[in-house]
């Protein structure tokens, strides 16, 4: 059943690279792997990520009954890892969200290839990090004390607290992610419950696709729908990520209590939520040869938007360094001296590496369309990310007002945990998504086919 | 008895062709399936009235509102808190969760309101049981249209669909 589908360099159209491409083609294309087996590659891939989900739950019971003492947290840094991966996750979620949305409001063709990575790579990111703020609180069993319900101490949440912002912020906004995707894999569904053979294949897709028959009125009905969610997907995750960088902004620490910050963080968001977008394209495009849909022009696409990100990045940094000389304080000004010469220094110098220097290399149009080149350097994008939010709460804390509270942060096996167990699971619930759904939108290539002239 | 076909077709120029020459005729296009929006077809068939996004914001903004009371009503009298002389109605503060929940519930609005409109779910309809309807949601157009009641119409409403190039026309039981 499978229809060999070979990248024709002769192709006329510039997102779609095999001509013809029949609808028929396409479907099979994308819906062909969830219904054949799953394959070699998936397997091997499954079996490796496997190991880090039980590692992050044996982290997570060993916190809960251990507490946060096993952590590398002291009185001082009372924020560690946990602060830091919550804003390094929902920052790659947030930047899905942005990503798929405002490429739909924009009217950017090419988004259908990627659009449904950008959307599950979300839903996953923001779950993940919904798990860290609960567990850096000391007693994490109270976490349902955020929300206001009838209760027997007559009390109310803290409305001026950081931390309920996080709270209605974080379930908004995976509710959210939840219906927006949903509502993009509408249509999908119902050709998956017409394309399945099994009976009880049929019912799954068929329930969730609520009887989808394509209809003029559905249609034009479901994109009044998909582009007003996407509108208000905008100001959602802008805010969304803003309220994260308000946790820092609204305190009264050197280097946190920074104007800047909300739309630097929401940059940060656009910026590496665009890497791991590209990172999940290269491996999925692999992994499921969809290299007549996902081609190379994607690729340079992206690398466009991350070169743009940097620069932004580098921008903010430089407003960062620049107020606090300029602004005259001195707790500021020893701060900034003390993350270029610091004990964290190396990391420093790392992360201006990452994300400020090695992006410019995809001013170059080769570099833009050389695959593993651009695979490299997103992964370091991604560190260069995570050392970005580590080091705005490590050096903050260790480098306050007062001399005689600086320290530095030790690390410990669980912070690791924390940071690495989590990407496992991450992969883990991506791979079982594109065995369950496709992992590109059907129905928008087939739009993007019929209006590149490829019928 | 007016009867109603459902028609398909191979590509969406051809249904698009169908459906002017099915009016024309004289005969009512009911409705058409396709696998992928098809821009030009909409324009074919009357608007679909829908308040689609008028929900959205009415139930956004009113939940917004209803959770901005909620704080201020908390904060203010029921549970004030007096924060180093800051005024217990922090207003600038208390926009930002109204705000997340706002639009959630708008999003959520917006999927009742297209599910109403659409007369969705609905898991079983009369055309799933036309053979062949399951490719309209992979790889064929289909046109739906009724035949003009007797007299009015110049051809006949099978023959005309065929002439325009309709792989299969069946007869299909009013739904």
């Amino acid at each position: 059943m499978t229809i060999a589908l070979n990248s024709t360099p002769a192709a006329r159209s510039r997102w779609i690279a095999a001509a013809p491409l029949s609808n028929r083609g396409i479907t099979e294309m994308i819906a062909g792997p969830v219904f054949r087996g799953a394959g070699k590659r998936w397997w091997i891939a499954v079996l490796l990520t496997l190991p880090f989900v039980l590692w992050t739950l044996v982290a997570l019971i060993w916190l809960l009954t251990q507490g946060i003492g096993a952590w590398g947290v002291n009185t001082t840094i009372v924020w560690g890892f946990a602060i830091a991966n919550y804003v390094w996750w929902i920052a790659i979620g947030s930047g899905g969200t942005l990503i798929s949305s405002i490429l739909v409001l924009t009217r950017q063709n090419w988004r259908t290839s990627v659009n449904r990575f950008a959307e599950s790579m979300t839903l996953f990111a923001v779950a993940i990090s919904g798990i860290f703020p609960i567990i850096h609180l000391g007693r994490p069993a109270y976490f349902y004390w955020m929300a206001p319900y009838p209760n027997t101490m007559s009390i109310w949440p803290q409305w001026r607290s950081a931390l309920v912002w996080d709270f209605w912020a974080i379930l908004s906004y995976l509710i959210f992610s939840i219906v927006f995707l949903y509502v993009g894999l509408l249509p999908d569904l119902a050709t998956m419950r017409d394309r399945a053979t099994r009976r009880s294949a049929q019912v799954l897709y068929g329930v969730f696709a609520l009887g989808w028959r394509g209809s003029v009125r559905h249609w034009r009905l479901y994109k009044r729908l998909h582009v007003t969610l996407a509108a208000i997907a905008v100001p959602l995750v802008t805010s969304v990520h803003s309220i994260v960088g308000l946790d820092f902004a609204a305190s009264l620490m050197p280097g946190w209590q920074e104007s800047i910050f909300p739309p630097y963080f929401v940059i940060g968001a656009l910026f590496s939520g665009f890497a791991m977008v590209l990172l999940l394209t290269a491996l999925v495009r692999w992994g499921l040869q969809l290299e007549a849909i996902i081609t190379i022009a994607h690729f340079d696409a992206m690398a466009k938007i991350i070169l743009t990100g940097s620069i932004l990045m580098t921008y903010s940094y430089a407003t960062e360094w620049f107020l606090a000389w300029y602004g005259g304080e001195h707790a500021d000004r020893s701060l900034i001296a003390f993350m270029f010469t610091g004990h964290y220094a190396a990391l420093y110098w790392a992360l201006l590496f990452c994300n400020c220097l090695l992006p410019q290399a995809l001013w170059f149009p080769a570099i833009r369309r050389n695959v593993p080149a651009l695979f490299a350097i997103v992964l370091l994008i991604l560190v260069g990310m995570w050392l970005e939010r580590i080091l705005i709460i490590w050096n903050t804390l260790s480098h306050d007002y007062m001399p005689t509270l600086w320290r530095v942060f030790r690390t410990t096996f669980w912070d690791w945990s924390f940071l690495f167990g989590p990407l496992g699971v991450f992969a883990f619930c991506f791979l079982l998504f594109i065995r369950l759904v496709p992992a590109v939108s059907i129905y928008e290539t087939r739009r993007l086919a019929y209006e590149e002239g490829l019928e | 008895m007016s009867a109603i076909f459902l028609a398909e077709f191979e590509t969406p120029e051809r249904l698009l062709a169908a459906t002017r020459e099915v009016r024309e005729a004289g005969h009512e296009p009911l409705d058409a399936f396709t696998p992928f929006p098809v821009a030009d077809l909409e324009g074919a068939f009357p608007p679909t009235r829908s308040h689609l996004r008028i929900a959205m914001l009415v139930v956004g903004l009113t939940v917004a509102a209803a959770f901005y009371f909620m704080q201020w009503w908390s904060a203010v009298y029921d549970y004030p808190l007096n924060l180093g002389g800051r005024p217990l109605n922090s207003w600038p503060v208390f926009l930002l969760a109204p705000f997340e929940v706002g639009v959630l519930a708008a999003a959520i609005a917006g999927v009742i309101a297209f599910c109403r409109a659409c007369a969705l779910p609905r898991l079983h309809h009369p055309l799933f049981e036309v053979p062949g309807f399951e490719r309209a949601t992979v790889d064929r157009f289909f046109l739906l249209a009724r035949r003009a009641p007797s007299g009015e119409d110049r051809f006949d409403l099978r023959h005309l669909l065929e002439s325009k190039g309709a792989l299969v026309v069946s007869e299909v039981r009013q739904t």
